[in-house]
Order: C-alpha cells, then structure tokens, then sequence
C-alpha cells in the first residue's frame, strides 16, 4: 500500500498546473482555493479511476492467465475490448454525449463477451485452445469494424476516436463506477484463489483435487469480461497493463493466485497512476493518451521479461 | 459395513462413440491391488479417469466409497481417491514443495492456509520418492522421472484411500520403478489402501498386484488373478504379438518371440 499512496501523491501533485505538496494537502483536508478545485475535482478523481482501470486491468490478465493457463494471456486476447470499442465508436460516430459511449462500450464488450462464450462453448467441450481461437477471431472482426468506422468519420471526431482506442483517463466520467468494480471483483475473486492455483496445473489436475472446475472457469471467464469491461468503459483499451503487471509481481510472489491477485491490484493501479501522471506531465500543456505511455513502458520490459533465462 | 473403496456397475466408456469397455462389474476392497493392461489406445486411460469420477460413464455407474461418482461433490471425492494422470504441463513456475502441497487442497479449508504440518505431510511425501533436499527447485527444472515421482509425492499428501494410477512407472528408471511399485504395495499393505494402476509389464503386474484387468479395445475385459489372467495365451492375445512365459520360483516373466 505505501508505494500505492506515493504514486497517488505524484498523480495529484503533478501537472500541467503546478500545486504545491502543502496545498495539496490542504485541498484534501477542505480548505477552499483555486488549487482545491484542481485537487478534488480533477486530479484525485483521475487519479481513483485510474488506479481503479489499472487494478482491474491487472486483475483481469491474472484470471485470463489462468483460465487459458497461457502466460501470454491478457484481458483483451478474448475480444472484450474489440466489442467495447466498436461500441464506442458507434456512439462516436453518431455523436452521443460521454454516458452514451460509456453505455455503448460496456454494451459492446458485454456482446462480445456472450458471443465469444457462445461460440466457443458451442459443442460443449470449451477447452483452452477453442477459447483462445475463438477470443481472437471475435478481436480481429471487431477490429475491422473499429476501422471501418474510423474510415468513415469526419476529421472532427477522428482525434476523440483514436485517443478512446489508445486509452485515455480524460475521458472518464466518474470515478466511482470502476472503484467499486474493482471492490466487489477481488472481493469475489479471493475466497478462490488457492482453487485458482489448482487450475493454473491443469484442468484434470484441479478436479482431481477437488475443484469444481466447470464451475469455477464460468465465474473467472465471467468476472474477467466484466472487470475489463468497466475497466475499457471508463478508461478505452489501456494496453499492457494487464499482460505485465501479473508478470513482474508473479517475480516477486511467484505464482501464488493469494498473493498475486492482490499485489497484481496494487501494482496494476499504480502503474497505471504514474503512466497517467507522466502522460500529463512530459509534454504538457499537451497531453497524451496513457494507453501510448503504457505501451512503450511495456513492450521493452515484456521484450526482457521474455528474453530472460529461467531461474 | 464398510462399503468398497471403488465400485462400478454395469459400467460402459465409450471414446468418441467407439464402445471399449462393455458392461464392467467390479470391486476393489481395501489393500487390494488391481493392474489395467492392454494395448495402446485400448482405452486404459479412459477407464480410469472414469473409475476416477473425472468423466461421466456411458452407462452404468462408479461407486466411491459406496456413493456414485457423479453425484459426490468434488472436494469429496479428492478425499475418497487420488488420480495420477499420464501428462504433466506447467505453464507456470512453482517450487517443487508449493507442488507436492497441492495435495492437501481438499483437507484445507477456504481460508486456510496450508500449515506447518501439511507441510511436513509433504515434506516426507517427497521423502518417500527420493525427492528430499529439492524443496526448493523450479519444477521446470526437474528432469522428467524427478518429474514424475513429485506427481507421486503430491499424489501422497492427498492421503486419500485409494490410488489410481495411470502409467506411475513412465520416465522413471529401473531402480525407482520398483522403488514406487514398492512404495504402493507397502501402502496397501500397511495402511489398506486399494491401488488401480495402468502398467505395461505384465511382469510387473504380475508380481506387484493381486488381480488384473485385460483391456481389448473393442469391449471385451477379463479380469481375475494374476496367476490366471496373466499367462502367455492372454497376454499374446490381448498385445497382438507372441509371448513366451518363463517362470523363476513365485514370479513370472514375459518375453516378446
């Protein structure tokens, strides 16, 4: 938690408009004044959404990882994101106000959801591999109908379009909608998590142990989708978080789920806090969409990460 | 009465709408010890994982511990038998002790962590499979014998009272296949474990198990002792291949014309 709450400080403090650490601090505590406003009503509440998107961008490449038992696995290889942005573009499109993209989106990552599990559940047999092919095919359609839309939009809503796709904070509504998601999934995740180890081994493995394992796989499937798609909702498609944070706490941790979910949510959220910060902050006054922040932060360190020789 | 560790009837398994196992009854007491043989995808696995409640029976039912397979609920029946399965993947890193305690998942609670004592349960587990002094290894490192007798190991902390093992002998070298098959008969024998294990010397068979179970692949079983199922006749007809017999005091050997 104390590093969570350093990242929290850089988040509120930075920026293209400079606030002392001590009216900061005052701001937090209710004092009026023009940094106040800033504080409370931009800058924390970015800050919460944002450590709320990267938990349970985290979170969700955990249980992808294992419910596909593929460590390359992130929230997104299952098309969640494809339906949550060809959503979304739609809403753009035809120029609905924030709720209505935000509604969109959630609308379209759920429909991707159901039909990836619709299809890859098809004959019953929902084995790894057809879960994974199927996830991918639904991301590759959706990706051309993301293209597609792009294609055909005026310049004028080009640049809102692409910066949704890439990731962005500054398009987060509300703060609490993904705090309380993250809540309620680590909430229902936890009580599972030494099941989850079991099945990270093998399918046969964990029901020979004792887990449940249809069961059990519906509910991560499930609490996966939906963790990414209020995390995709508030914040467009934030890339790597989800596939590298497991992985650098997993160095830490190892691959204990009890300890690796929490640590992935602590860590996730504050990666995603400080990538926000910097993505305001290093060419400010203009800003950047994190997604591109966390992309170029992730792609060497997963390069390393794969690169490096096993223990 | 105390019922059968394993029971099954009128069992049928079916793979991929193929029938190999017609109607099978059969019991399994306390210290008995029951060896599957039968060529190459014959269907020995199948079974077991059937026997095992892991799969649904064509027809017919599996009884653990008196109760049907299908109906227990899974944490039950990790405590009524231990199943070794023939493949082992790990897409993740582990420690080899994290491995073996994964066994006492269904004696642990949801909350529970495992304790000191699980972890000297498994501890002597690996212990009894050579593997002490490796608690620490990755098990990505392990060779694929080491690999294995950790299986074993973790099969062991399961303390469940009946073993299904499918193929224990494979990657392991002579010494350490005896030193299992031992390790399985001194447990039927001391602590009245049933053990059903898929093997493929019927040499082995014949000195480790009291009864055996032919497997033809089109349905047909025969099941009995091991002096009387187990002779050069069968055998070269279950293999499709020419056996001859030699016999050296209570054992029995088999070698290939």
């Amino acid at each position: 938690m104390p590093a969570g709450t350093g990242e929290f400080r850089a988040g509120v403090d930075g920026g293209q408009f400079q606030v002392a650490p001590a009216e900061v601090l005052a701001a937090l505590l209710g004092q009026e004044g023009n940094a106040g406003d800033v504080v409370l009503q931009l800058r924390l509440p970015r800050a919460i959404a944002g450590f709320a998107c990267g938990g349970l961008l985290a979170l969700a490449g955990a249980l992808m990882q294992v419910l596909l038992r593929n460590p390359l696995a992130d929230p997104y290889v299952l098309g969640i994101s494809g339906g949550a942005g060809v959503g979304a573009m739609f809403a753009m499109l035809i120029g609905l106000p924030t709720l209505g993209i935000d509604g969109l989106a959630f609308l379209g990552a759920l429909g991707a959801m159901f039909l990836v599990f619709g299809l890859a559940h098809g004959d019953g047999s929902w084995t790894q591999t057809r879960l994974l092919l199927t996830g991918v095919i639904v991301a590759a359609g959706c990706g051309a109908l993301v293209a597609l839309m792009l294609s055909i939009a005026p310049e004028t809503k080009l640049r809102g379009m692409l910066f949704w796709l890439m990731g962005d904070l500054g398009q987060s509504a509300q703060w609490w909608p993904p705090l309380i998601a993250l809540g309620v999934a680590l909430v229902l995740t936890m009580p599972f998590a030494r099941e989850l180890n079991l099945l990270a081994r093998g399918m046969m493995q964990a029901q020979a142990l004792g887990v449940a394992v249809n069961r059990l796989r519906y509910a991560i499937f499930l609490l996966a989708s939906l963790a990414t798609a209020a995390s995709v909702t508030t914040a467009g498609s934030i890339g790597f978080v989800g596939l590298i944070v497991p992985h650098l706490v997993r160095l830490a941790t190892g691959n204990d789920q009890r300890l690796l979910l929490p640590a992935s949510v602590l860590a996730g959220g504050s990666l995603l806090v400080l990538a926000d910060t910097l993505a305001r902050t290093l060419i400010a006054p203009q800003q950047l969409p994190v997604g591109v922040l966390t992309a170029l932060i992730g792609v060497p360190v997963f390069l390393f990460l794969l690169s490096r020789q096993p223990k | 009465m105390i019922p059968a560790l394993l029971e099954t009837h009128q069992l049928a398994v079916d793979i991929g709408g193929r029938r190999v196992v017609n109607p099978l009854d059969l019991t399994l007491n306390t210290g008995e010890r029951l060896a599957i043989l039968g060529r190459n995808g014959a269907g020995k696995s199948t079974l077991l994982s059937t026997l095992a409640g892991l799969r649904q029976p064509a027809t017919g039912c599996v009884l653990l511990g008196g109760e049907d397979s299908q109906l227990i609920a899974p944490r039950i029946a990790a405590t009524r038998r231990a199943w070794l399965g023939q493949f082992q993947s790990d897409p993740f890193g582990s420690s080899v002790l994290e491995t073996a305690l994964t066994g006492r998942h269904p004696h642990l609670g949801r909350w529970d962590w495992e304790s000191t004592r699980d972890a000297e349960i498994a501890r002597s587990a690996l212990q009894a499979v050579g593997l002490q002094g490796m608690e620490q290894r990755q098990i990505h490192t392990l060779s694929g014998g080491e690999r294995q007798r950790l299986s074993i190991a973790t099969l062991l902390t399961q303390a469940a009272p009946l073993y299904l093992l499918d193929e224990p002998l494979s990657h392991l070298d002579l010494n350490h296949q005896i030193a299992v098959l031992e390790l399985f008969a001194g447990a039927a024998r001391d602590c009245g474990a049933g053990v059903v294990m898929v093997l493929h010397d019927p040499a082995l068979a014949h000195r480790f198990c009291d009864r055996a179970l032919l497997i033809h692949g089109d349905g047909r079983t025969e099941i009995g002792t091991v002096n009387s199922i187990l002779t050069a006749k069968n055998l070269s007809e279950l293999y499709g291949y020419p056996l001859r017999q030699i016999e050296d005091g209570s054992r029995r050997c088999f070698i290939p014309e």
